[in-house]
């Protein structure tokens, strides 16, 4: 099936089929030469490099033998969304976000929706994304996944026009959200003149939202709260983004070693003696929280901070054991969980699902292996995932054994052609695909900035928006008229 | 503030500041090669420049003899010497990094930029034709670092352990300069015995004042010929002249006063102690008891400060 075109509509790029919202923008790249394109692209780079804007690559060695840094790479050419799509959209996530919320809490405490049986028992309580230790466990405002990162495509539906989809929900830590501020940033630097033709609402306030959420999270509410963030150190791939969103919110970055527990509190070590702390914000998975409880190796977290979480005494943000709700064999699910905790229609579609512990789901798989995607439920980061058309008769052979030694490993899905956006690649200006990742902020309220992080698949015609995997970012414009 | 994170702004500080001292080491040895001089005054040179930084056992293992050119490629490119200029550097970026959210963002990219272009330079190895354009970039790096640094930081507890490291490193620094180039060869530089090394010539000593940007300031404050004993006592006892000993410990007790907590009384007292003997000792008196043993006993006395302000603030058990 052909893409929908964010800026065209529909492949090939023709004028006639330029959407409105596009039209300044269209003129504008009309008067830029490929050099002048090409310069700007070289001049974003030089700036990403000096601010720093890199991430790690483990195990990766430049010739000097050094540790390398890479970028990112940048698409000069932004993804603009009118006004009237984002609102039904932000609508949208806060409902699903509220739902996903709700569904923790009740995993966790009694358990409804396994009772009701709109969600077999056995997927949670086999799933090892399931933390026992949270169970009866009671988290401020009863909110688990304070920052969601949901993840949205947008397919070609049957009259030619775009569809959303929700891809996947990430509420353990998702990242990326420096990328959407610092694209904006360079966008504004490098383009001003495009900011006075377009109402581009901005985006820059959400460290702000950010510590407003996670101080409105703290379970101590007589004094100030100390908000901390919790990073595995600078080799870490997103420690850009720890050390930026620290800095932005002006608190302090920890790392596992500066924390320590005493008399069932957390406690950082300063300058000035010890200091407690009320709410960390952590950007380390469950499993190296804490060797006391998960991983005993590891020394990324604080030997005891999870007692001092479930005597209430310190907030985790996100709370541990929400990988039980963004877990791709949960993910089916969600429409009836909004439904059921909200007694409310989803306004954000699903993309359709079998899930492949049910037997029919399974046959049909099975039959329709080179038009499917298939994906591992506990896979991430684009691993693990078969696209049936772009497959090779073995890759499909290797999926199907897999498929029928573990049926309930997996869940297909058909092969949406995400959208494309025009992209400035080496051969010029080109259609690549893109997602969209907004992030929804739970606390004592629920909020958003109107934007999001886009990523691009730079290889043509791949449907892989991964850094890891090739992706690229751009820049996200919601027009506010 | 973290502990970690004030040891980071600590050693960022203190490699940037090692970093401008190494150049202007290197610079003062390579304009004074470029003068008549006996062959054994310029190996002297280059191994003192060694000794100064305790490195020459080091560099022995590497290189069979001192040859000016390898000195200087140790001294600047070589990554396996933790002093060499890319490693200070690297390292007072690696620290930058660690505590970026802790520094404005024009410091950061400060340090950034310095790290991104001395790769740069090196590789393109033109230093080699010109190291005296390569080392007055690292003085005005570590200048720009410094200047970006009162300029645009919080005056807080991090813009004090940045300050307290660039001071107790200069002190460290300066206080090796002295002791090498008034080195007498057998005894005691200003001994009876030793009238000969007293004599060096006007370029010996000015080399070493315009190596601390001082020889301006020698004429101003004494507005007579050159005398080592002077330039000793310009570079230990002066409270004016910036890079003495008395200068650097003085902002040293400052930033010591600012981070002060309830364990540091033994340290702030100590570092005024040392301070005061500075500013109430005379030139006379310390060339009368050995200069090289006043020095050996002031550079323990930093070393044992640098361990104190770990224990206190920076590693707390």
């Amino acid at each position: 099936m052909q893409p929908f075109d964010e800026m065209y509509s529909r492949l090939p790029y023709e004028d006639k089929a330029l959407r409105d919202h596009y039209g300044p923008y269209k003129q504008w790249l009309d008067s830029q030469s490929m050099t002048q394109m090409q310069s700007y692209q070289e001049e974003a780079e030089v700036i990403f490099r000096r601010v720093g804007i890199t991430f790690a690559v483990y195990g990766d060695k430049d010739e000097g033998g050094a540790g390398t840094e890479r970028l990112i790479p940048f698409d000069l050419i932004p993804r603009v969304i009118p006004s009237q799509e984002w609102s039904s959209m932000q609508l949208g996530l806060i409902q699903r976000v509220n739902a996903l919320n709700k569904f923790i809490y009740d995993v966790y405490h009694d358990q409804e929706i396994l009772k009701a049986g709109i969600v077999p028992l056995e997927q949670i309580t086999n799933n090892p994304q399931f933390r026992a230790e949270m169970v009866g466990v009671n988290v401020p405002h009863n909110i688990y996944s304070h920052i969601s990162g949901i993840d949205i495509i947008r397919a070609a539906n049957s009259k030619g026009e775009g569809e959303y989809y929700v891809l996947e929900d990430n509420l353990r830590v998702p990242s990326g959200v420096s990328y959407m501020l610092e694209d904006r940033k360079m966008m504004m630097r490098l383009f001003p003149e495009l900011f006075s033709s377009y109402q581009v609402a901005p985006v820059a306030h959400y460290p702000d939202l950010l510590l407003e959420t996670l101080r409105t999270c703290s379970p101590n509410t007589t004094h100030d709260p100390t908000v901390i963030v919790l990073t595995p150190g600078m080799y870490n791939s997103a420690y850009f983004e720890h050390a930026f969103l620290a800095q932005q919110m002006g608190v302090e970055l920890v790392e596992g070693q500066d924390l320590f527990v005493k008399d069932r509190f957390v406690y950082m070590r300063t300058t000035q003696g010890p200091k407690k702390v009320d709410v960390i914000y952590r950007r380390v998975d469950d499993d190296f929280l804490d060797p006391s409880i998960f991983r005993s190796d590891s020394s990324l977290g604080c030997a005891g901070l999870i007692d001092v979480y479930r005597a209430g005494n310190v907030n985790i943000c996100n709370a541990v054991g929400t990988g039980i709700a963004d877990d791709k064999s949960i993910y089916p699910y969600v429409p009836k969980m909004i439904e059921f905790y909200l007694g409310e229609k989803p306004i954000l579609n699903n993309v359709p699902t079998f899930i492949c512990r049910n037997p029919e789901d399974l046959k049909y798989t099975l039959a329709n292996l080179k038009d499917l995607v298939v994906k591992e439920v506990h896979g991430a980061g684009g691993y693990g995932m078969l696209v049936g058309p772009a497959a090779s008769k073995s890759e499909i052979e290797q999926f199907r054994e897999a498929l029928l030694k573990n049926p309930s490993g997996y869940i297909s899905q058909p092969t949406l052609s995400l959208s494309s956006c025009p992209t400035f690649v080496k051969e010029g200006i080109a259609p690549r695909h893109i997602d969209l990742r907004p992030f929804v902020l739970s606390g004592k309220t629920v909020q958003m900035v109107p934007g999001g992080l886009t990523r691009v698949a730079l290889k043509e015609g791949s449907l892989v928006v991964n850094s890891s995997q090739g992706g690229g970012t751009k820049d996200t414009w919601i027009l506010e008229v | 503030m973290l502990s970690r994170t004030a040891d980071h702004l600590y050693w960022m500080s203190r490699y940037t500041e090692r970093a401008e001292n190494t150049a202007r080491m290197l610079d003062v040895n390579y304009q004074t090669a470029l003068m008549p001089q006996t062959q054994e005054a310029a190996q002297n040179g280059w191994q003192g420049l060694l000794s100064i930084s305790e490195l020459l056992p080091t560099y022995l293992s590497k290189h069979p003899v001192i040859t000016p050119k390898d000195v200087m490629e140790f001294m600047v490119s070589d990554d396996s010497n933790p002093s060499s200029i890319i490693s200070c550097l690297r390292s007072a970026r690696e620290n930058a990094r660690a505590v970026r959210g802790s520094l404005t963002t024009e410091v950061w990219e400060t340090q950034n930029q310095t790290w991104l272009e001395i790769q740069k330079l090196i590789k393109k190895a033109e230093f080699k034709r010109d190291p005296a354009k390569l080392f007055e970039w690292v003085k005005f790096r570590s200048h720009l670092f410094r200047g970006v640094t009162v300029g645009t930081m919080l005056m807080d507890e991090a813009l004090h352990f940045m300050r307290l490291g660039t001071f107790l490193e200069r002190a460290d620094n300066t206080a090796r300069l002295v002791d090498v180039k008034f080195h007498g060869v057998n005894s005691e530089f200003f001994g009876e015995n030793n009238l000969s090394d007293q004599e060096y010539d006007f370029y010996h000593w000015s080399s070493i004042l315009r190596s601390v940007s001082a020889f301006e300031i020698y004429r101003k404050v004494y507005r007579d010929i050159i005398r080592p004993e002077r330039v000793a006592e310009l570079l230990i006892l002066r409270a004016d002249m910036p890079r003495s000993l008395h200068a650097s410990l003085s902002e040293v007790v400052i930033n010591l006063r600012m981070i002060a907590n309830q364990q540091s009384t033994g340290t702030e007292r100590r570092a005024g102690k040392l301070l005061s003997e500075l500013k109430y000792g005379s030139i006379d008196e310390i060339l009368a008891n050995g200069l090289h043993a006043f020095l050996s006993q002031f550079l323990d006395r930093i070393n044992e400060l640098g361990f104190d302000i770990s224990k206190d603030f920076l590693v707390p058990t």
